[in-house]
């Protein structure tokens, strides 16, 4: 028989597929059923998040951070209001803190129950997203109770958060954190030792302790490689370092460590959760910075203050004055390390605003992970990943 | 955080000056001695700053050189952060560090389609974010914020078109910085006047 020779097929993916999460676009180079490389075209969501906030004030800029990563909007509204805060010289109220890592948490869970269902999804299990979607309706009620909205909250603002929480929200959180333990164990129940979700992530897309360092990975992605990395605990912001709580690390670095671990986080966090409901309840107090040149008046001042209404438009309009500088903040955001960088002119919007978006170095190393695994395996790690394009496009 | 500092600008050699800016340590070097001092961090036993967190581009118009590249480095192993930054200008390339960190090579892809800075000897030194086929660096300071070709679907030729930008209404700049409370150096309008005689 004479030789023949084997031509590699190239395919596109996406970018309208379920299984790319969003507006993923893939070129793929195929030897029959494996994988010989990848490349991620990106920018189909790309919106000029960073150009428009140089044209906004501090406080305009951060309904834009919602809409980055948009399953786990506050996370990044805190990397945000820390990193002018840096700039600023302040720091927010005790009670403030509190919420903040309150809802930091409650984002988190947030984040976690809708990647490790819809990935439980690619892999071929229905039922764990509907289930996992009833539990964030009813996390996004909170979202709503303390910012009129279920997703896109602005709450987290630089000196604080916006409002207090209402009453009788603390007394709700508690029941709902008493049957989320249980809901979890089901969950797992339905996945830890599922034959077909196994077969599906137990030793695909392995990645190495070096390979994780040398791309970029943070969050989940080096903890699940062994690593035990994590800004809560290393660099901590806020009252994190007041908080008990694990940091669970994997020891493949493998899809089914990645999910063990995301599982793993949500019972940490609602162990943070409760700590915060329980400090709540003694530590009463502003929610955030008293100061006028910064954070607005109440209405109710407005009506009889004249010096209040000044301010209420001062801010509105001009808004504050930001010393000039440069900071890069970080905070640990449910996909990974979501990073600042703001420079300052010193005038009222910033000079640069650069978003480091975790999922954008975890994406990139999708050729990496993917070489040598078959089609099939590609979608196991995309879901893996947990890539939101509204952060990786921007 | 200053003895960290001191102590890369004599081992490695490759720095031209060190800041200690609220907390965060920042290096300046030229694009000639950056591989040099980028794998000195990454390797030498007191830095350790195993992964590059981020690369991005500053604009500063008014400089000659007038791009900022900046590199935030992370060591795990000591919880350090540190910032390298390089300037450079349109023609000047930066080696690309990709040779050092994998995870530079999408960074610098962004950095070059954002702002026009070159990286050389980049694997793969294409566009990323935006459109196939776009013209321009949409984050330098003289691109506007419209943009120069806006998007539509033609209905007779049933495929999507690019045109110019036709604003319905001016572009509104809005500035509320306020002159009397200092910092800003501006001349209000009739204010030129009084300059003269003075």
């Amino acid at each position: 028989m004479s030789d023949v020779e084997i031509k590699t097929l190239t395919m596109n993916f996406g970018p309208q597929h379920p299984a790319a999460h969003g507006v993923l676009r893939l070129v793929v180079e195929m030897d029959g059923e494996i994988v010989e490389r990848c490349d991620p075209h990106i920018g189909l969501l790309h919106r000029g998040t960073e150009k428009l906030i140089e044209y906004k004030t501090y406080l305009q800029a951060v309904p834009y951070f919602d809409r980055l990563d948009y399953v786990s909007p506050m996370s990044q509204e805190h990397a945000f209001a820390l990193a002018v805060e840096k700039l600023l010289g302040i720091t927010a109220p005790e009670r403030g803190q509190y919420i903040r890592v309150l809802f930091a948490e409650i984002t988190r869970i947030l984040n976690h129950l809708l990647n490790v269902t819809t990935f439980a999804m690619d892999t071929g299990a229905l039922t764990p997203p509907l289930w996992g979607f009833e539990q964030r309706e009813l996390l996004m009620e909170y979202y709503e109770g303390v910012s009129g909205s279920r997703m896109h909250a602005n709450y987290f603002r630089p000196g604080g958060v916006h409002q207090d929480l209402p009453d009788g929200m603390l007394d709700s959180m508690e029941g709902w954190l008493k049957q989320f333990h249980p809901f979890l164990k089901d969950i797992e129940k339905l996945l830890n030792d599922n034959r077909i979700f196994r077969q599906r992530t137990v030793d695909i897309g392995v990645t190495s302790k070096q390979q994780a360092l040398d791309w970029g990975f943070s969050g989940p992605m080096i903890r699940a490689a062994g690593i035990p990395w994590d800004l809560r605990k290393s660099q901590p912001y806020d009252v994190y370092d007041r908080m008990d709580f694990d940091i669970p690390v994997g020891k493949v670095g493998d899809c089914f460590a990645r999910y063990l671990v995301r599982i793993e986080e949500m019972y940490q966090s609602a162990r943070i959760m409760e700590q915060c409901v329980k400090a709540l309840r003694t530590i009463k107090g502003p929610v955030r910075i008293d100061d006028r040149k910064i954070a607005p008046p109440r209405r109710a001042e407005m009506k009889d203050s004249m010096e209040a209404l000044i301010h209420h438009f001062k801010l509105y309009t001009e808004g504050y004055k930001v010393p000039a500088g440069e900071t890069y903040t970080a905070v640990e955001a449910p996909k990974g390390e979501f990073g600042v960088y703001l420079v300052s002119d010193g005038t009222n919007k910033p000079y640069r605003c650069k978003i480091r978006a975790p999922g954008f170095p975890h994406l990139q190393a999708l050729d990496m992970m993917t070489r040598g695994h078959q089609l099939a395996d590609m979608s196991a790690n995309i879901g893996s990943l947990d890539i939101v394009f509204g952060e990786i496009d921007r | 955080m200053e003895e960290l500092g001191d102590y890369i600008a004599q081992k490695s050699g490759a720095t031209t000056g060190i800041m200690v800016r609220l907390g965060e340590l920042m290096l300046e070097t030229t694009p000639d001695k950056l591989i040099a001092l980028l794998t000195f961090l990454k390797n030498d036993s007191r830095c350790l700053f195993a992964q590059l967190a981020d690369v991005c581009g500053v604009d500063w118009p008014e400089r000659e050189k007038r791009f900022d590249v900046v590199y935030n480095l992370l060591s795990l192993a000591n919880n350090q952060r540190v910032r390298v930054k390089v300037a450079t200008d349109e023609a000047t390339p930066v080696p690309s560090a990709a040779v050092v960190y994998s995870s530079a090579t999408w960074f610098e892809r962004e950095t070059y389609d954002l702002y026009g800075v070159w990286f050389a000897d980049h694997p793969d030194l294409r566009r990323i974010l935006t459109d196939y086929g776009f013209e321009g660096h949409p984050l330098r300071k003289d691109f506007p914020l419209t943009g120069f070709v806006e998007m539509r679907w033609d209905d007779v030729q049933k495929r999507v078109i690019y045109e110019p930008v036709k604003l319905a209404q001016e572009f509104r700049r809005f500035d509320f910085l306020s002159p009397w409370e200092g910092g800003i150096e501006r001349i209000l309008p009739g204010d030129e006047k009084a300059t003269k005689t003075s």
